[in-house]
């Protein structure tokens, strides 16, 4: 199990993950702790304040991690357009910001809770104690009130470093790079190493530093000071020891995005390599929600990604028309100059929703196109994924060949495969370059009426790339190097390579694809 | 009524849940300087709201206190609190410091250098018979009696004129008591303090006061030495002030005399 070369490949991450890991959860604690510590003591005392306080900090508590993470992006992405409207300057709301901004809410709660439990239960003949040996309200509370209350707000910020150590893994969609990435990147490519890897690293994580505070803790309710302080020296020199090799190392050039699928793993991790090849330093930003990643390429967050036409012509831009193939690429491009991004090319394959059935079954029955299946639908079932059957490309290519089936079924994609192999269902909606296509001798059925919209991979750059020569020249070489079987290909691989080791093979035999 | 009493209440009255409960009511008492002042009464008899209007720890509804023939109302009360030791109810020492930093505390608050502040403490610690070492300690490592010597300390700590003591031995076993009560007022003497301690102990009260005030329902009932309290025509402090002789016959009818 140990031999798995993909043990040495996640720990080659680990640097760069771990570290950016602590520095998000360090910086996200910081901040919630600046602000719930005086919202706690502003708070004591009043109790309406105390009372919406914490309501609001466990209605926050509620919000899954992951949508809250998600919920910050756009939200820093309307703040950043207002303040270049205002003030002429901008921010990214990619990545670090956002991730600190959410985790920093989420820590809020066991802060503010402790806080004010912990102020509420100091001894009130204390307090009065305090009050007649001549304190003021503020020695009261700093001499008196706090060093008493403070083993109690000790175990609220050690709940609280736990959780944000284990909800910044979700910050991998909103680019901020963490521990997340191996599990989002396990996860997608069924990469379990990587999964087990992530779940692991970020556990121990959460453990040393729970354990550190822990003995902040017991120092301080003893009263220790050695104990104390070898928490707290603990606290720092983990802290230390995660981010120096972050400083130490090199910038990067370029930023190349990956969404959270296996295929733009795989082709994140080829345009890497590719770049490194011609001596260029570039690093991957995997594991980018699907609403991120264009607006991060637009701001200059990422450098280059591979997107597909027809998803930018839907959802970015927002049409509604379903065009041919050259067609929409030449729309979709001056869409994208207007967004200052460029279009450099096609990779070779497109990525698209098909109609597909077993070859032979095919053959039989007659059917090369989606026409000749119009016939034969009505004694047929088809399978699709969760969304298909409420997507447009559904309605288009019912209206566009008549298509009316007996029945049909949503499955999880993985099976939809196997069950059209076996026969169980007659046709599925799959995806053209899904390697599972190749592995069970399945065919994708011809649209002649062009219903479904063409999903052509292309590479983008964002606006400050647009005129870097050394970038496009560079890239250039990949430019309908990637044709669909060897897309297929490496799709099928990826179940059982990581994506890297998969990308290289991709490169070795793109290599005579784009010779010929 | 002495005359010129540094200590003087005049028509004093305050009010709890919206003045429904008079807990000090039109109460007018004068304490004169080196005197040693008991307030006895029952609980919810007003002594310890009394006590805590003193040192202005709450306001007044009604009259005047005047110290050294000054209203309080118009002192700063963090400089009255910090010129007037008080010994709380069981010490009510601050459990994160230690002995030296709880006795220290005032003249810290007042910015008392350091090594005066340190000199200090060896002092009172003397001065209440406590071993020197103990400075290190932390309040919970101390018996009962050993934690009120260490608030009598703290009261004393800034050299105050006056010390309000609420319930200080209440808490403490008869042997610890008696002890810290002589102690006490031989310090009262020796300091030339003047001071007003409250308990519900009648016994305690004549032991120790040179005079004594009678409290109950809010209302001060009687005040004197406790051989003019016992001419009193008042039937509750009558009975309050039969009970020690009641006590001490029935004493002395169940132990075997001394020497016997």
């Amino acid at each position: 199990m140990w031999t798995d070369p993909r043990w040495a490949e996640a720990f080659s991450h680990l640097p760069d993950y771990l570290g950016s890991h602590v520095r998000v959860s360090a910086a996200a604690l910081a901040l919630g702790l600046a602000i719930s510590l005086p919202l706690a003591l502003i708070a004591r005392g009043r109790p309406l304040m105390r009372g919406a306080l914490l309501g609001l900090a466990s209605v926050v508590q509620t919000v899954p991690g992951l949508a809250l993470l998600a919920l910050f992006y756009p939200l820093l992405l309307a703040l950043a357009a207002l303040s270049l409207q205002w003030f002429g300057a901008s921010f990214s709301a990619f990545g670090f910001l956002p991730a600190v901004l959410a985790l920093a809410l989420y820590s809020m709660l066991p802060v503010l809770r402790n806080t004010i439990t912990g102020l509420d239960g100091v001894d009130p003949a204390l307090i009065e104690a305090a009050k007649g040996v001549g304190m003021t309200p503020r020695q009261s509370l700093t001499m008196v009130e706090l060093p008493l209350a403070l083993p109690v707000m000790m175990a609220g910020i050690r709940t609280a470093a736990v959780w944000v150590i284990g909800t910044a893994t979700l910050s991998t969609p909103i680019g901020q790079t963490s521990l997340g990435n191996y599990i989002f990147a396990g996860l997608q490519t069924q990469n379990w190493v990587f999964v087990l890897f992530g779940c692991f690293s970020a556990a121990l994580l959460a453990l040393a530093v729970d354990q550190l505070l822990a003995l902040i803790e017991v120092g301080l309710r003893a009263p220790s000071r050695l104990k104390t302080a070898i928490g707290a020296l603990g606290v720092i020199a983990l802290v230390a020891a995660t981010l120096l090799p972050g400083l130490a190392a090199t910038k990067t050039a370029y930023r190349v995005g990956a969404k959270t699928f296996t295929e733009q793993y795989v082709l994140s991790s080829l345009i890497a390599q590719t770049l490194r090849a011609q001596g260029l330093t570039a690093a991957t930003r995997e594991g980018l929600g699907s609403n991120v990643i264009f607006d991060a390429l637009k701001t200059g967050d990422i450098d280059v990604y591979v997107d597909y036409s027809g998803t930018l012509w839907a959802n970015q831009f927002g049409h509604t028309d379903i065009r041919p193939r050259a067609e929409l690429l030449d729309a979709l491009k001056a869409d994208l100059t207007r967004s200052k991004v460029t279009l450099l090319g096609e990779l070779g394959f497109a990525n698209a929703y098909a109609l597909v059935m077993p070859r032979d079954k095919a053959r039989a029955l007659g059917i090369k196109t989606m026409a000749d299946l119009a016939a034969r639908a009505g004694g047929m079932t088809i399978a699709g994924d969760y969304e298909f059957f409420s997507r447009p490309e559904w309605a288009g290519i019912r209206r566009a060949y008549g298509l009316a089936f007996k029945a049909q079924r949503t499955m999880q994609p993985d099976f939809m495969y196997a069950a059209v192999a076996s026969d169980e269902v007659d046709v599925i909606a799959g995806y053209t370059s899904d390697g599972l296509i190749a592995k069970y001798d399945l065919v994708v059925l011809d649209d002649p009426q062009a219903a479904i919209p063409p999903y052509d991979a292309i590479v983008l750059l964002s606006p400050q790339r647009a005129k870097d020569d050394k970038l496009r020249a560079a890239l250039q070489p990949l430019l309908g190097a990637v044709g669909i079987d060897l897309m297929r290909e490496a799709n099928l691989r990826a179940s059982s390579e990581s994506p890297d080791a998969v990308a290289r093979w991709l490169g070795q035999n793109r290599a005579d694809q784009g010779a010929r | 009524m002495v005359p010129s009493p540094l200590i003087a209440y005049e028509h004093v009255g305050k009010g709890f849940d919206n003045s429904r409960i008079k807990a000090v009511d039109d109460l007018s008492l004068g304490v004169a300087k080196g005197e040693f002042l008991a307030i006895v009464g029952g609980s919810g008899s007003g002594k310890t709201t009394l006590l805590r209007l003193t040192n202005r720890l709450i306001a007044p509804d009604a009259g005047i206190i005047r110290i050294a023939g000054k209203d309080i109302a118009q002192v700063d009360p963090i400089a009255l609190r910090r010129g007037v030791g008080t010994v709380f109810q069981s010490g009510a020492l601050f459990p994160h410091l230690s002995i030296a930093d709880n006795i220290g505390i005032t003249p810290k608050l007042l910015g008392t250098a350091k090594s005066d502040i340190a000199a200090r403490v060896d002092e009172l610690l003397d001065l209440v018979q406590l071993d020197g070492a103990m400075k290190h300690r932390r309040p919970h490592e101390l018996s009962g009696g050993q934690r009120q010597r260490v608030g009598v300390a703290r009261a004393l700590a800034a050299s105050p004129s006056i010390v309000l003591m609420d319930e200080p031995f209440g808490a403490l076993d008869p042997l610890t008591r008696d002890a810290l009560g002589d102690d006490y007022r031989a310090l009262h003497r020796q300091l030339n303090l003047t001071t007003i301690m409250i308990t519900h102990d009648i016994t305690e009260a004549i032991l120790l006061a040179d005079r004594v005030a009678v409290m109950r329902g809010g209302k001060l009932l009687a005040e004197g030495t406790p051989a003019e309290l016992a001419q009193t025509d008042d039937p509750y402090v009558s009975e309050l002030m039969s009970t020690p002789r009641r006590q001490a016959a029935r004493l002395h009818a169940l132990l075997p005399r001394e020497g016997a």
